[in-house]
């Protein structure tokens, strides 16, 4: 059987789409406002149920001299203590630069050095107190531009053994772990020929992703020597793999884990690849046949698991008079942390897309992914692309101005648009980002001003740009099983994960308009590595995208074997056939209409009473066989790294308080190019969503350290998100469809995108308003009222 | 040292003997079963443990399993009347109001006692009897958007 993917246009023209562009409420819906949907902690486990509880490292950077774990062990319901020493195995996702516990150097307060298995944890928690650690404390770095000198402390002087993938370049004897460099065209000639050069640095903070459901895993090594994780996760598959990698020594395999994913409490990238759960993997080795629960802390949420990176980015930007640009010089060093397994992907993306979405004649571009002794960096909702864009679109504002032109004409006159060519040399795929912009400045009023009754408070518009495309590498590769059932409903299998962004109902909405069943009818599963088939991770913002079309796939492979059976009992030519209202019907015999139901199971008769068909599968897959990681380490030239970007625009107008700095949000417009809405309303959700989220970075969200290293701020008193009460007072969600020609329907990717043009176009409203810049993130009241104050004095 | 306390669960008697120091967002969770009530922070900021104390929400989590005894405490499974969920909960699904999910136990049980005591909330009404309910997903928008058609519905 032949598989046949109609491209995007027939579909589009041929007939009106029943389910796809529709937004039906969530399949999820009453699983969630009823409380029947489970979490991994809501699982029971019975009476053997262990829990483990970990011994962390109070010192940024030291030598661990020696362990003594009696006094843990004779703890009354202490089963097992371990400590680095019982699993001396490195890990990692893009470089195995991390270990299951501590060898020897601990790199960051609050990692890893040993754990206590207990029958309560009450137990747990005491005994880890009595692990007795001795350490020779080493001088630690927290700023990344003086940790990429040789003066710095070395943090990893195994570095250049460590395994990676072939696209990073770490740097033997420093700190730097990979240096993504861009080179197109000559900058040096193009700051020549400008009229107008700026050149400033920017900062942004560490964040934390506060999901509001902590990592948990709970992890059973039975005595047949399987090992079965029920885990909190974005990437079921991806754990499977990084665990069967690490733990190979203890004779593991991949068939020998299996790893179930029910609903996930959210997760924003932090729940991605893998972190603490490696360690539920190997504790559980220690204590085969007891389930063994690690859950964490709302503290160790914050301390210990994947952080948004700091950065500290050096942008040069050249123009001529009539403002077009002719050159981007963006230096980025980034605060990755102790380990950048997954951290330095991160660096990558940015590294090959910090130029923004302008069309830019000369690009050099550095992202140095350098290690501190803070904690781990790693992917978070706009994977490099928050963070970047902060500068960027605070440094194109502050050019036009300087130009004395309109900031969103500026951003209008330099828009990419497809067939640009990109910074590593690839064309720019088809973009609504014109129509984005102009859809946003409409929406907020742009070059109106608005004005304050309130003396003391006055008003400002901000506007900034976005884009974002899935770091990916270039095998990410998704499939999908899909099964009839009696009564002509479809069970479908996949393993990306419902974050919450909605995918299982995309998904069902998908297999709908391929099979005309509505998708309440459709279950869509969430992950277990056992059954279902094999999906990377559920990050980049891709699964609508990748996913979507090899679920297409297996509808479509279903939708062909109906044909056909119906062809052989009925005679029909297959090209004739097509499929409405969960009913098959032919176009050269408008009588004829044959409800699924009656045989997707069962078959069809035949006159002699014999049976044809069986029961109806699909199986898709899909890889984005056009991509390659490989190109020229001094350019990125030559290769095709990244599949497409979403484009987008965001406005926001602001009222700030002159005495206090208070900012109070009027009105924020996003939009965003989706290809093609597949469910219009969860789109808005991410648009909604992601600006909050987004905003709270700017605002007020903020990673505090100690000079020691230590996290200051690690709970929702001290670490704010927002609250019901936080919200600005309008929000305008626009979506845009210019679609994507391998997408789905014509759908690419939004979820991380929403919250990428939030931090810049709030400093840009700030200096419409008052005319001060703030170079820092976040943009606090506190800074917006000090800077003011400065002024005056 | 155990101590025998009894409380009401959605409307079931639970006898139950816990220690002085048990929590009552545990004891609602790994005894009772009610696993609507789910760990967030265990330190009252987030509100995922939210459960109706008497008619009023707690958090579960700042609470010992002790001084429930004699009380009556409503979880998420308690809200739908003879198996039908109340019409803020389908308000909820056909808003599209929860991403994840895992604040919904919490914000169900808030807005049900908002609109029970206040049948005619303004917008700001709404935000600020959730104040106290995290939610990282949705914004909130759609969440108080439902709240209010729920109590327009019920007074129309
Ligand atoms: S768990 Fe009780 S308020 Fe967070
Ligand atoms: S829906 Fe995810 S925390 Fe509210």
């Amino acid at each position: 059987m032949t598989i046949t993917r109609r491209p995007f246009e027939t579909d589009a023209a041929a007939e009106e789409l029943a389910f796809v562009g529709k937004s039906p409420a969530r399949i999820d819906g009453l699983e969630k406002v009823s409380g029947a949907a489970r979490y991994v902690d809501d699982f029971d486990f019975g009476p053997d149920l262990l829990f483990a509880e970990i011994v962390e490292s109070p010192h940024a950077h030291a030598l661990i001299k020696r362990i003594d774990t009696a006094k843990a062990e004779a703890v009354p319901g202490v089963v097992k203590v371990v400590t680095g020493a019982d699993f001396p195995f490195g890990f990692g996702l893009y470089m195995k630069d991390r270990y299951v516990f501590a060898q020897h150097r601990v790199r960051f307060v609050g990692e890893q050095v040993a754990a206590v298995v207990a029958r309560d944890e009450g137990a747990a928690k005491r005994a880890a107190k009595l692990v007795e650690v001795e350490y020779e404390v080493l001088k630690p770095v927290f700023d990344p531009v003086f940790a990429a000198t040789d003066d710095a402390p070395l943090l990893h002087p195994d570095l250049a053994d460590y395994p990676h993938v072939p696209w990073f370049f770490p740097h033997e004897g420093t700190n730097i772990a990979h240096w993504r460099k861009t080179r197109k065209g000559d900058v040096e000639e193009g700051f020549a020929e400008a009229d107008l050069v700026l050149e400033d640095t920017y900062e942004v903070p560490r964040y934390a992703h506060c999901a509001i459901e902590p990592h948990v895993v709970v992890s059973l090594y039975d005595r047949a020597g399987r090992l079965t994780m029920w885990s909190a996760s974005q990437s079921p598959y991806t754990q499977r793999h990084v665990i069967a990698e690490a733990l190979a020594p203890l004779g593991l395999t991949h068939q020998q884990i299996r790893v179930i994913t029910p609903y996930v409490g959210g997760g924003f990238g932090g729940k991605a690849g893998v972190s603490m759960e490696i360690m539920g993997a190997a504790l559980a080795t220690a204590v085969q046949g007891h389930p063994v629960k690690l859950r964490f802390s709302r503290e160790q949420e914050f301390y210990n698991t994947y952080q948004r990176q700091g950065l500290k980015a050096r942008i040069k930007v050249g123009v001529k008079s009539d403002g077009t640009i002719l050159a981007v010089e963006h230096t980025m060093h980034w605060d990755a942390g102790a380990y950048v397994e997954y951290g330095a992907n991160v660096v990558n993306a940015a590294g090959l897309s910090a130029s923004g979405p302008y069309r830019v004649p000369n690009i050099k571009i550095d992202a140095l992914c350098v290690y501190t002794n803070l904690p781990p960096g790693g992917p978070y909702r706009g994977f490099g692309y928050s963070e970047f864009n902060f500068g960027l679109e605070s440094h194109m504002d502050r050019i036009a101005r300087r130009l004395g032109m309109d900031p969103v004409a500026f951003r209008r006159k330099n828009a990419i648009v497809e067939g640009d060519t990109l910074a590593y040399g690839e064309k720019m795929n088809p973009s609504g980002l014109l129509e984005c912009i102009d859809k946003v400045a409409a929406a907020i009023d742009w070059g109106t001003k608005e004005t304050s009754d309130d003396r003391h408070k006055v008003v400002g518009k901000g506007f900034a740009l976005m884009w974002k495309a899935p770091a990916m590498p270039p095998n990410a590769s998704s499939s999908s099983f899909l099964k009839f059932n009696e009564d002509g409903s479809i069970n479908v299998t996949v393993s990306g994960m419902e974050l919450g962004q909605g995918y299982l109902t995309v998904m069902a909405q998908i297999v709908a308009e391929v099979l005309s069943v509505p998708p309440e009818k459709i279950r869509i599963e969430t992950p277990d590595t056992d059954r279902n088939p094999y999906e990377w991770q559920t990050v980049a913002s891709h699964v609508t995208w990748g996913c979507g079309q090899a679920v297409e796939a297996a509808a479509i492979e279903a939708r062909e074997k109906i044909f056909e059976v119906v062809h052989r009992v009925h005679g029909f030519e297959e090209d004739s056939l097509f499929l409405r209202n969960e009913a098959v019907h032919c176009a050269t015999d408008p009588d004829f209409e044959l409800p699924l139901r009656d045989f997707v199971i069962a078959g069809l008769e035949t006159d002699d009473g014999s049976y044809r068909g069986g029961p109806i599968v699909g199986s898709g897959m899909f890889m984005p066989e056009f991509t390659s990681a490989r190109s020229d380490p001094e350019t990125s030239q030559g290769g095709h790294p990244n599949v497409h970007y979403t484009v987008g625009a965001a406005g926001v107008v602001l009222e700030i308080d002159r005495q206090t700095g208070k900012m109070h949000i009027r009105k924020t417009a996003l939009a965003v190019d989706a290809g093609k809405a597949i469910n219009p309303d969860l789109v808005i959700g991410q648009i909604v969503g992601g600006l909050v989220q987004g905003l709270a970075t700017v605002l007020y969200e903020d990673m505090r350290w100690g000079e020691d290293g230590r996290l200051l701020n690690p709970t929702f008193t001290d670490y704010k998100i927002p609250t019901s009460l936080d919200i600005p007072e309008e929000i305008v969600a626009i979506i845009v469809e210019v679609p994507q020609p391998d997408g789905p329907f014509g759908a690419r990717g939004v979820g991380e995108h929403t919250m990428i043009p939030a931090a810049p176009m709030i400093a840009n409203a700030v200096e419409d308003a008052l005319g001060i810049r703030i170079t820092s993130m976040p943009v606090t009241a506190e800074k917006v009222a000090l800077s003011l104050w400065e002024g005056e004095a | 040292m155990k101590l025998p306390i009894t409380m009401t669960v959605n409307g079931e008697t639970w006898p139950l003997d816990v220690e002085p120091n048990d929590v009552l967002l545990d004891v609602i969770r790994t005894r009772v079963g009610a696993k609507g009530a789910k760990i967030g922070c265990e330190r009252g900021d987030c509100g995922t443990c939210t459960v109706l104390f008497d008619g009023r929400s707690i958090r579960s989590c700042l609470m010992l399993a002790v001084e429930a005894d004699g009380h009556e405490i409503i979880t998420v499974e308690g809200i739908p009347e003879n198996g039908v969920l109340s019409n803020l909960q389908d308000l909820f699904i056909s808003h599209n109001s929860f991403q994840c999910g895992f604040c919904a136990p919490g914000i169900v049980l808030g807005a049900h006692e908002l609109l029970r005591d206040n049948p005619n909330p303004s917008r700001h009404d709404v935000q600020h009897a959730l104040a106290g309910n995290l939610c990282r997903c949705t914004g909130y928008e759609p969440i108080i958007d439902a709240v209010l058609a729920a109590a327009e519905e019920a007074r129309s």
